[in-house]
């Protein structure tokens, strides 16, 4: 019986009509006389947390209180202190936690975004061990299907993957994500998480290469993507030297702003790479004095500045952000 | 955008289709806007200060049934609600700041720290939502009801071997514990080494490829994190070893067309983040020294190696040693220097530019997030709550004071969007509480 969560319907037998709970008396919340932000509380959830109250002052380990702390959920599962003293009860009643799993899913269907849910379930499957792995790489799996970028279920599930394993098939699993949604930031954050963490793939230099074309890929197809730009540019961290040398990155830049249309990361990253020491040629000139429209901007014969006054205007939500990069660039070479 | 260069248009991605319609959602107000004569318009940007103070005070003396989901967050409803009227520069009655004060003292832990509610856990979140309304609320004895030295060891049973701090007894490890851990003891004047020990290091760990900071190693970077990360890597004296031009890039990047703030890349416009990445863009605004430097730093690493066999060495790690060298001759007059910094933060406040667009974000603060009944929202066609409102009304004051030569010197007209009287009070950015409030807090506990 324990961890089943009461029905919500209209048979519910008040606790201080069940036998069960007869030699309990509740403990009503030390409000005091005149609390602020006082909620007008139904009555089952008055009755059911003077009667927590109770056992938890009590600590009262018994199954009844086990019951207990899953209606006290079920009214709101945002309630730390019940989860904690669910889990005291779980070891001390030594209660088979796949029942537990199956417990924190249903819960989860009601409202997954809550974080005593998530680490709850982290508790129950470090309990469990590796054989919790695929279960809750599908349990992430299905909540991520509802909601792609769910943050509680993307940080479980890389839990799962450092703590229990089970990275063969992730890698695949972004690719799966980015194929249906390229602009989920969450999927390409998972895909770099895999190819720096995954003890299958060699770490990010073994990968860089293969990551780079990938990555290229989805820029030329989406180019106003931003996070396949941000995570291009991951590819290289802590590695400036190699980012300023590559000339795919710098080769992607200046194709894409040769189309004239959605070219604001790839001048906002060619901006970068000359900060860091980019010496570009004239073909990038070429392309960004294309760039320029008539009116108002000074000539200037430093591209990086040139680079800022375009960024001003195309990208005016940042204009004070690229009039201070401006004001910053490092001195010409 | 251009059609020639679209061969097919392929169905939009979830993403995509879920941007559309809100992008859709606030331009269709920015036009009304736009099309409505002037004095229409300043009407349209008047901030409601009598329905929000009416739906904040309400509040606080009533919530219904469906609060009961907040019912272990019961000293957050008291901050948000009381920081919000702060910020409009009203009090609340007598009886109900001695309320408050009883109230909060029911949620304070025999042995330290504040609950969600009466007879519930310690926890950090709580604690934090506690100690700023305390502070908020001002006086003798407001302040003197916390117990600091029992606070104190709660904190220390909550900090971890790794650095970070749990939010409670066997709860979660992650950025939002080491904030609230750090700007609770900072502001009540209780941090020292043993509480900092390793929580940069933590908090670094945590700083995504993508620039902004994530909730715990590995995660994405997210606004609530970035502003609870670099926050408190600035009160502890650390914010120079995080990457900042990245952390400043990242986050100016989240201020989209729409004019607000999203939480992460390529997700949705939310009002609450017009604080928590405002926050954070305001906090770099005043670090601009320590990011130029990491700049040129940067630019310098290159050139100086032009030798291929030397590059990965200089310009892999040369930025991290030196912060690191750096960051060591800080710590060893730590303890008396980092009590200062909330202060220092302050006072060495100089005139200067934000770097994100205030006024755009006044804009979608004024005309997309606030309720004309009162109350302000996530966006258009979402509920007022108070946690929203609260984190809305903290952006329109950084917003506003964000040219100021002091951090409380009154703004110029122009850079207040809509009538001037939509003026709110500064807050100190690190904390969250009214600038004044923070003053007085920081003479009680240095006192003690
Ligand atoms: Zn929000």
């Amino acid at each position: 019986m324990a961890g089943k969560i009461e029905d919500e319907s209209n048979d519910r037998v008040p606790l201080r009509l069940r036998p069960e709970w007869s030699d309990v008396t509740p403990i009503p919340q030390n409000n005091g006389p005149n609390p602020v932000v006082p909620i007008n509380y139904s009555e089952e959830f008055s009755e059911v947390m003077d009667y927590f109250r109770a056992v938890y002052f009590a600590n009262e380990l018994s199954s009844r209180a086990l019951s207990l702390t899953a209606e006290a959920i079920s009214l709101n599962a945002g309630n730390y202190t019940v989860w904690h003293f669910r889990r005291s009860l779980l070891e001390s009643l030594k209660v088979d936690l796949h029942v537990e799993r199956e417990f924190v899913e249903r819960v989860a269907s009601g409202n997954s975004k809550n974080y005593q849910i998530w680490h709850h379930r982290r508790w129950v499957a470090e309990k469990l061990g590796l054989e919790a792995r695929n279960s809750e790489l599908e349990f992430t799996k299905k909540i991520l299907s509802i909601d792609a970028k769910h943050y509680h279920a993307w940080s479980h599930r890389q839990w799962v993957l450092q703590t229990l394993g089970g990275w063969e098939d992730e890698l695949n699993y972004c690719s799966e994500l980015l194929a249906e949604d390229i602009f989920n930031n969450s999927a390409w954050n998972q895909r770099y998480f895999v190819i720096t963490r995954s003890p299958f793939l060699g770490g990010i230099k073994a990968m860089r290469e293969s990551e780079v074309l990938y990555t290229i890929e989805a820029i030329i197809s989406y180019p106003e993507n931003e996070s396949s730009w941000r995570y291009l540019r991951g590819l290289y961290k802590d590695e400036a030297t190699l980012y300023v040398n590559d000339t795919q990155v710098s080769s992607v830049c200046l194709k894409i702003l040769r189309t004239k249309s959605n070219y604001l990361f790839a001048l906002s990253t060619l901006l970068d790479l000359i900060c860091l020491g980019y010496q570009p040629n004239e073909d990038f000139r070429d392309a960004i004095e294309a760039l320029r429209t008539s009116d108002n901007e000074e000539q200037d014969s430093d591209i990086a500045r040139t680079i800022c006054s375009i960024l001003e205007q195309v990208d005016p939500i940042r204009v004070n952000y690229w009039v201070w990069r401006k004001s910053r660039l490092p001195q010409a070479a | 955008m251009e059609p020639s260069s679209v061969v097919e248009t392929p169905s939009p991605t979830v993403s995509q289709r879920d941007q559309w319609i809100v992008e859709s959602q606030v331009f269709q107000i920015y036009q009304l806007f736009s099309t409505i004569p002037p004095n229409a318009q300043s009407l349209m940007l008047e901030l409601q200060r009598d329905k929000h103070i009416e739906y904040l005070s309400k509040g606080l003396r009533h919530l219904g049934s469906a609060f009961s989901v907040l019912d272990a967050n019961r000293p957050w409803l008291c901050y948000w609600i009381i920081h919000a009227i702060a910020l409009l520069g009203e009090t609340i009655d007598d009886d109900l700041e001695d309320n408050t004060v009883d109230f909060l003292n029911r949620c304070q832990d025999p042995n330290g720290g504040f609950a969600g509610g009466p007879g519930q856990m310690p926890h950090l979140a709580t604690t934090y939502a506690s100690v700023n309304t305390l502070i908020t609320l001002g006086g003798d004895k407001a302040l003197a009801s916390i117990n600091r030295d029992k606070l104190y060891g709660f904190m220390r049973r909550m900090k971890q071997p790794n650095g970070g701090f749990r939010m409670h007894d066997e709860g979660e490890i992650d950025v939002r514990a080491c904030y609230t851990a750090i700007s609770v003891a900072s502001v009540l004047n209780i941090l020292d080494d043993e509480l900092i020990k390793n929580v940069g290091d933590f908090i670094l760990s945590c700083q995504t490829y993508e620039g902004g900071i994530a909730g715990e190693p590995g995660s994405e970077a997210h606004g609530g994190y970035t502003f609870c990360g670099l926050a408190a890597m600035i009160l502890i004296g650390e914010a120079n070893r995080l990457d900042l031009p990245r952390l400043l890039d990242w986050v100016v990047f989240r201020q989209g067309k729409e004019c607000g703030f999203q939480g992460r890349t390529n997700k949705l416009v939310d009002g609450c983040y017009s604080f928590w990445q405002g926050g954070a863009v305001a906090l770099l605004q005043r670090l601009q020294s320590v990011i130029e430097e990491q700049m040129v730093e940067a630019s310098q690493s290159f050139t100086k190696s032009d030798a291929p066999d030397e590059k990965e060495s200089s310009a892999g790690t040369s930025s991290h040693a030196t912060s690191r060298i750096r960051r060591e001759g800080i710590s060893e007059s730590c303890s008396s220097d980092v009590k200062n910094i909330g202060l220092n933060f302050i006072n060495e406040w100089r005139e200067s530019e934000p770097l994100f667009h205030s006024i755009a974000l006044q804009q979608y603060i004024l005309l997309c997030a606030q309720e004309q009944e009162g109350g302000l929202r996530d966006k258009p066609g979402k509920r007022r709550d108070h946690y929203h409102s609260c984190y809305c009304l903290s952006g329109l004051s950084l917003c506003q004071y964000s040219w100021s030569k002091r951090p409380d010197s009154p703004p110029l007209p122009k850079v207040v969007m809509g009538p001037y009287s939509n003026l709110l009070e500064p807050i100190h950015p690190l904390f969250n509480v009214v600038l004044e409030r923070y003053r007085e807090a920081h003479e009680f506990f240095s006192g003690l």
